[in-house]
């Protein structure tokens, strides 16, 4: 079943008079299925955050359309977009300025929940909201009494996993990942990507998930994107692009970073 | 570890961090000289009724230009000495001090609420909303406030909340400006995008994001404010626009005794100093704070 699809997305930047405007995302049509995690991979610059912006109605596009669950985003009530924005949420590429540092992980974890149900406001409802978020901090792997710290006296990779509960507490259907391992190092990229794979598993989730390192995406991507200049050149099942690419862009992305499974690269060079 | 050597370190440790330290001391010797200024004016305003020796409008006429009590003349009862009236001095200025910090004080408030509104608003929210703000701004930067603030006083006669009013109402852009530029560059981040992202509505992310992330810089120039509120309300107060002849201030000392300041120079001196005392020490109570709430300024 498809839950996200994107139909002639283009945005365009810039472009008032005697300039000519940036093409950021250039028709972009795709779809995503419930359950299954779209990777999308492609240089510095080629549109990949641009898209994600795009297809979470942070930025409006200069033509297409975003559909969720079936319903185009363009022209709901403010009202209906808050409530499509329950189910799809984002964790942002820098671990470091996505959150604010002068707020307690407490009220970042539960921003969301504070947001869309005014219920779990105020004073009186406070115990049971740090039961909850003690309850999504503990699902990613940290011990509920961090709540009280602020985000400075965390780690990196801790503050990637602050965020992915954040995401987690609305139980979206759809995750989006802005390179949400690139300022991690490789063990605890590890972490968080054994971390996200078993949600996957225990609640069905969706996700679409950025990056530019391809051995990352390998491990976790069903199906694979290739984008360049704002396009989708290449996007098929994982395996197919990776040990089978169509297109030539991809095969010079593939060959610019080091395999590190020695035993595919092989396998690569042989097939 | 080993000693650092001359030549791989020609600056020796100790003569490197000398400086700094003496510069950090000295700041926080004179943070505390401000701070401690600020208490006793605070406290002797807030106490007047039992800080001042004499009521502050009681003439006596047969002590009237009494210098004070340390020069030939002075009378023990005076310690500042009297003015033409014979109205004790140094009453007059612990009085005055209460009016001084209570303009200062409210009307940097009130122009801080209004500052902030406004830049949160034209900085968050950019498009039209911003350039009718900013445009207003300009306005009001090209108008000499204290000539506004003669033409309103004028019109609706002189009080002490009309002055307050007045000052606040006009001093606002100062916080406007710099709260608009720190949200331009916090609207950006990361943490704000993800807000939006999760649902929340303007008001939410201005009132949870952006407005506890300009604090800092809004303090910093609320001290800018307290300083510059006291003197526009001395000044207005000099030119007898400011408030009622009964309420002593700072500003009406002055004006007094300027006639006076060939003989009986201690009528404009003391209520001079106290002005300049406050504001000089508001203001470097406003640098300290500026560098504590900027680590990266502190530690250089
Ligand atoms: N707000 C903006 N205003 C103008 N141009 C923009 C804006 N955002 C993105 N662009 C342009 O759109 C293009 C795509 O940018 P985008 O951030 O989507 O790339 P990306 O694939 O995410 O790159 P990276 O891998 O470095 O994150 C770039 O040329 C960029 O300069
Ligand atoms: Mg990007």
């Amino acid at each position: 079943m498809t839950l996200l699809e994107l139909r002639g997305l283009r945005k365009e930047y810039g472009g008032r008079i005697g300039q000519a405007a940036t093409v950021a995302v250039d028709g972009v049509s795709l779809a995503v299925a419930e359950g299954e995690t779209l990777a999308l991979v492609g240089e510095s610059g080629s549109g990949k955050t641009t898209l994600v912006r795009l297809l979470l109605r942070l930025t409006e596009p200069t033509a297409g359309q975003v559909l969720f669950d079936g319903g185009d985003l363009a022209g709901l009530t403010p009202a209906r977009l808050r409530a499509v924005r329950r189910e799809m949420q984002v964790v942002l590429q820098d671990p470091y300025s996505s959150m604010n540092p002068r707020m307690r992980v407490t009220d970042i974890v539960a921003e969301p929940l504070v947001t869309h149900d005014p219920a779990v406001r105020g004073r009186a409802r406070r115990p049971g909201l740090r039961e909850r978020v003690g309850g999504l901090l503990e699902a990613v792997g940290l011990p509920a009494a961090v709540q009280d710290r602020y985000p400075h006296e965390f780690s990196g990779g801790q503050r990637q996993r602050i965020s992915i509960a954040r995401a987690l507490a609305l139980e979206p259907r759809l995750l989006v990942l802005d390179e949400p391992t690139s300022a991690l190092d490789v063990s605890v990229q590890a972490q968080v990507l054994d971390l996200l794979a078993e949600l996957q598993r225990r609640r069905g989730l969706t996700y679409v998930f950025v990056s530019h390192n391809l051995a990352v995406v390998r491990a976790v991507a069903d199906r694979v994107a290739v984008m360049r200049h704002g396009r989708i050149v290449e996007i098929g099942p994982a395996a197919q692009v990776f040990d089978a690419p169509g297109h030539a862009y991809t095969r010079a992305l593939l060959d610019a970073v080091p395999d590190p499974d020695p035993r595919r690269a092989r396998r690569r060079k042989a097939g | 570890m080993t000693a650092p050597t001359p030549t791989t370190d020609p600056t020796p440790p100790a003569a490197r961090g000398i400086p700094s330290g003496v510069r950090a001391v000295l700041r926080n010797r004179l943070a505390l000289a401000a701070m401690a200024v600020l208490a006793a004016m605070a406290l002797a305003g807030l106490f007047a009724p039992l800080v001042a020796p004499h009521d502050p409008n009681a003439q006596d006429l047969l002590a009237r230009l009494r210098p004070p009590a340390w020069l030939d003349g002075g009378a023990p009862g005076h310690l500042l000495g009297t003015d033409q009236l014979g109205r004790d001095l140094l009453s007059r200025l612990v009085y005055g001090a209460r009016v001084s910090l209570l303009v200062g004080l409210s009307a940097a408030l009130l122009a801080g609420v209004i500052g902030a509104v406004v830049g949160l608003v034209s900085g968050f929210l950019g498009g039209w909303p911003d350039r009718v703000l900013m445009r207003l701004a300009d306005i009001q930067l090209a108008f000499p406030s204290i000539l506004l603030a003669l033409a309103i006083v004028g019109f609706v006669g002189s009080g002490l909340w009309t002055v307050i009013l007045v000052l606040g109402g006009t001093g606002w852009v100062a916080y406007a400006r710099v709260v608009r530029s720190e949200v331009l560059s916090l609207r950006t981040r990361d943490f704000v995008t993800e807000a939006r992202a999760i649902g929340a509505g303007d008001l939410a992310i201005m009132r949870r994001h952006l407005l506890p992330n300009v604090m800092a810089p809004l303090a910093t120039i609320g001290t800018l404010q307290v300083a510059a509120a006291i003197v526009a309300e001395a000044s207005l107060s000099y030119l007898g626009l400011g408030v009622p002849k009964e309420i002593v201030t700072w500003g009406a000392m002055l004006s007094d005794g300027q006639l006076y300041l060939g003989t009986s120079w201690w009528i404009a001196v003391f209520p001079g100093l106290a002005l300049m005392c406050t504001a000089l020490a508001i203001n470097v109570t406003g640098d300290v704070l500026r560098d504590v709430a900027d680590p990266k300024a502190y530690r250089r």
